[in-house]
C-alpha cells in the first residue's frame, strides 16, 4: 500500500514491519504531567500512542490537547475521536485543529453511550457515525475540501483508522462490516482486546478470503489481565468482549500475587500466535491504566527494537 | 400514535394548587389509546384531585371534559363558551394539545397532565414502545423497515455498534439491537447484501435541527 500521509505509523506498515501501539487515557483534571508520565513509560516501545476521548463517557481532558502535548515531546499521536459529543462542525474544526499540530493518525468511533458515564442524563449528538466520519476526514484530507464543499487551506494529513470488533453480534456480519470500512475509506483498523483466538482467526480468515486483508492494516488489540476480577469483570460485564472459559480458569487457578504475571504471560503468549495469523499487521496493546507493563510485553513477545523510517 | 405517560400527581398539584376553579381536559385521539389522557383517565384524576382538596380543606372547583382532539381548532372552539368558568385548565393531551390550548385560550393557564413520551405503537395493553422520531426524511426503504434513527440509542445509520450482545443493546439488556433488527429482517427479505451500501451522511435539516417544522400543502389550502 503506497504511503500517503506523514504518519510515522503509516510508514512502518507500508514498510512491513509488525506495528506496536499502545493508548493512554487523559487525566480527570488538568495537570498534563499525567499524560506525559504516562507516555515516558512506553514511548521506546511503541510507534504510536493512541489518546483515547473521553472513554466509557466519563469527561476527562481532551484527547486533542493530550495529543498536543505528545506531539510537542516528539512523539506520534492517533487521536482517538468519538461522534457521541460533536456534530459535523465541531469535528471538522477538531480535525484541523489537530492538523494543525501535524498530528498524522486519527482513529474514528462512534464512541460508548453516555448512560455509561458521569453525565448520564445529556444529550448524544450523532450526527454522523464512525463509518461516516471516516468518509469525512477522508474526503477533507483527499479532496481537500469540507464537508460543506468548501476548499480547506492547507488540508489534514492524516491515516484513518477505525476499530472492528470480531465478538460484537451478529458475528455473521463482522467480516460485512470490515468491508464496509475499507469502502468508506479506512487505512488501519486497531481490534477490541482478543482472548478468543479461534474466533479472531476465524474472522481474519473469513476476511482474508473477501480479499480484504490486502486492503487495510490491521493492528490486533491485546490487553493484559491484572487479576482473574478483571478478566471476570470484562467478560460480564463489558458489551462486545469475548473471553474463553479456560483463560478465566487459568487466571482463577493462579494465586493471587502471581495473577498480574500470569495475565501479562497470556498477554505475550496470545501475541505469539496472533503473529503467525495472515494478515495482522501489528499489535494495539491496551493495558488500561498499568502503562508500565507495555515495555515487557513488547520486548518479550520479541516487538523489541522498534524500527526507524524517515 | 403519540404516546404520553401520566404525570405524577404530586406535580400537578404543585401546577394548580393557587387555582380554584379548574377543568381537567381529555383528548380522545392518541392519549386514549395509550391510556394516559383519555376519558377514562379524565375522570380518575380528577377523582384523585376533588379527593386531595377535600383532605386539605379547600373547595376546589373541578370540572371535567375530553375533546374528539386538542390539536384542532373545530374541536378546541366547543369549549369556548364555558372556558370562563374557569382559572386553570389541566390538559391531559399530548404536548401538542397542551400548546394549541394555550394559543387558542391565551389568557387563560394551561398545566400539562401527561409527560409526552414518543411516536410508538401498543405491544399489548400497558406496554408502548419507539418506533419514529420524525426526523422528516424517512429511510425505511434502505433498512428493511426497522428504524434505526429511533430505536438505535446512538442513532447509528450504518451500525451495529461494538456494543450489540446476543441482540440486545449495549445500554439495557431489555432494549433490541435495532441494527441485529436489521440485518435480521434484510436476511428475511433475502437482501443481506444491502448492509454494505453506505448510508451517506443524513440531511438533519428536516430533523429537529432544522428549527420548527411546517408542513404545507398548497392544494390541500384553496
Amino acid at each position: 500500500m503506497k504511503v500517503k500521509t506523514p504518519s510515522k505509523l503509516e510508514k512502518i506498515l507500508a514498510a512491513g514491519h509488525l506495528a506496536v501501539t499502545s493508548e493512554c487515557g487523559p487525566p480527570r483534571g488538568s495537570d498534563m504531567e499525567v499524560i506525559v508520565e504516562k507516555a515516558n513509560l512506553i514511548k521506546d516501545h511503541v510507534d504510536a500512542i493512541n489518546i483515547t476521548d473521553n472513554q466509557t463517557s466519563v469527561t476527562r481532558m481532551c484527547s486533542l490537547a493530550a495529543c498536543i502535548r505528545l506531539k510537542l515531546m516528539g512523539l506520534e499521536p492517533v487521536l482517538q475521536m468519538v461522534t457521541r459529543d460533536r456534530n459535523r462542525i465541531g469535528l471538522q474544526s477538531d480535525i484541523l485543529g489537530a492538523a494543525a499540530f501535524d498530528i498524522f493518525n486519527i482513529l474514528c468511533l462512534s464512541g460508548d453511550h453516555q448512560s455509561f458515564g458521569d453525565c448520564p442524563t445529556g444529550q448524544n449528538v450523532h450526527d454522523i457515525d464512525s463509518m461516516q466520519l471516516i468518509q469525512a476526514v477522508r474526503h477533507m484530507r483527499d479532496e481537500g475540501k469540507f464537508l460543506g464543499g468548501d476548499d480547506i487551506k492547507r488540508p489534514p494529513q492524516m491515516f484513518v483508522g477505525a476499530a472492528a470488533n470480531p465478538f460484537a453480534d451478529p458475528f455473521e456480519i463482522r467480516v460485512p462490516r470490515l468491508a464496509k470500512k475499507i469502502a468508506a475509506g479506512v487505512e488501519f483498523i486497531q481490534t477490541q482486546c482478543i482472548y478468543d483466538l479461534d474466533k479472531f482467526e476465524l474472522w481474519m480468515k473469513m476476511a482474508g478470503d473477501r480479499g480484504l486483508l490486502d486492503k487495510v492494516h490491521i493492528l490486533a488489540g491485546v490487553t493484559p489481565f491484572k487479576s482473574v476480577g478483571m478478566a471476570r469483570y470484562m467478560k460480564n460485564r463489558v458489551p462486545g468482549i469475548e473471553i474463553p472459559d479456560e483463560m478465566i480458569k487459568r487466571m482463577a487457578d493462579t494465586p493471587k500475587e502471581k495473577q498480574p504475571e500470569e495475565g501479562i504471560k497470556i498477554c505475550i503468549e496470545s501475541i505469539e500466535r496472533l503473529k503467525e495469523v495472515e494478515g495482522v499487521r501489528g499489535f494495539h496493546v491496551m493495558a488500561i491504566e498499568w502503562e508500565e507493563t507495555v515495555p515487557g510485553i513488547v520486548e518479550k513477545s520479541g516487538l523489541y527494537p522498534r524500527p526507524s523510517v524517515d | 400514535m403519540i404516546v404520553a405517560d401520566k404525570k405524577p400527581i404530586e406535580e400537578i398539584i404543585e401546577e394548580i394548587k393557587d387555582h380554584e376553579k379548574i377543568l381537567i381536559l381529555g383528548c380522545n385521539e392518541c392519549v386514549t389509546v395509550c391510556e394516559a389522557g383519555g376519558k377514562k383517565e379524565v375522570g380518575v384524576l380528577a377523582s384523585a384531585l376533588r379527593m386531595y382538596f377535600l383532605k386539605e380543606g379547600r373547595d376546589i372547583k373541578i370540572d371535567e371534559v375530553t375533546l374528539e382532539r386538542q390539536c384542532d381548532h373545530e374541536y378546541l372552539e366547543e369549549i369556548r363558551d364555558v372556558m370562563d368558568q374557569y382559572d386553570a385548565v389541566v390538559s391531559i393531551a399530548c404536548g401538542v394539545g397542551v400548546q394549541f390550548m394555550a394559543e387558542k385560550y391565551h389568557d387563560t393557564p394551561i398545566y400539562p397532565g401527561v409527560n409526552t413520551c414518543f411516536l410508538g405503537a401498543t405491544e399489548k395493553r400497558g406496554l408502548w414502545t419507539e418506533r419514529c422520531q420524525a426526523c422528516g426524511q424517512c429511510i425505511l426503504a434502505t433498512t428493511g423497515g426497522i428504524c434505526p434513527v429511533s430505536r438505535c440509542a446512538k442513532r447509528i445509520l450504518n451500525g451495529p455498534c461494538g456494543g450489540s450482545v446476543r441482540g440486545s443493546c449495549e445500554i439495557n439488556k431489555e432494549i433490541d439491537c435495532a441494527w441485529q433488527l436489521i440485518i435480521d429482517r434484510l436476511k428475511a427479505l433475502n437482501r443481506l447484501d444491502d448492509y454494505e451500501t453506505l448510508c451517506p451522511l443524513k440531511d438533519w435539516s428536516t430533523d429537529r435541527a432544522g428549527g420548527p417544522r411546517k408542513v404545507v400543502r398548497e392544494d390541500l389550502q384553496q
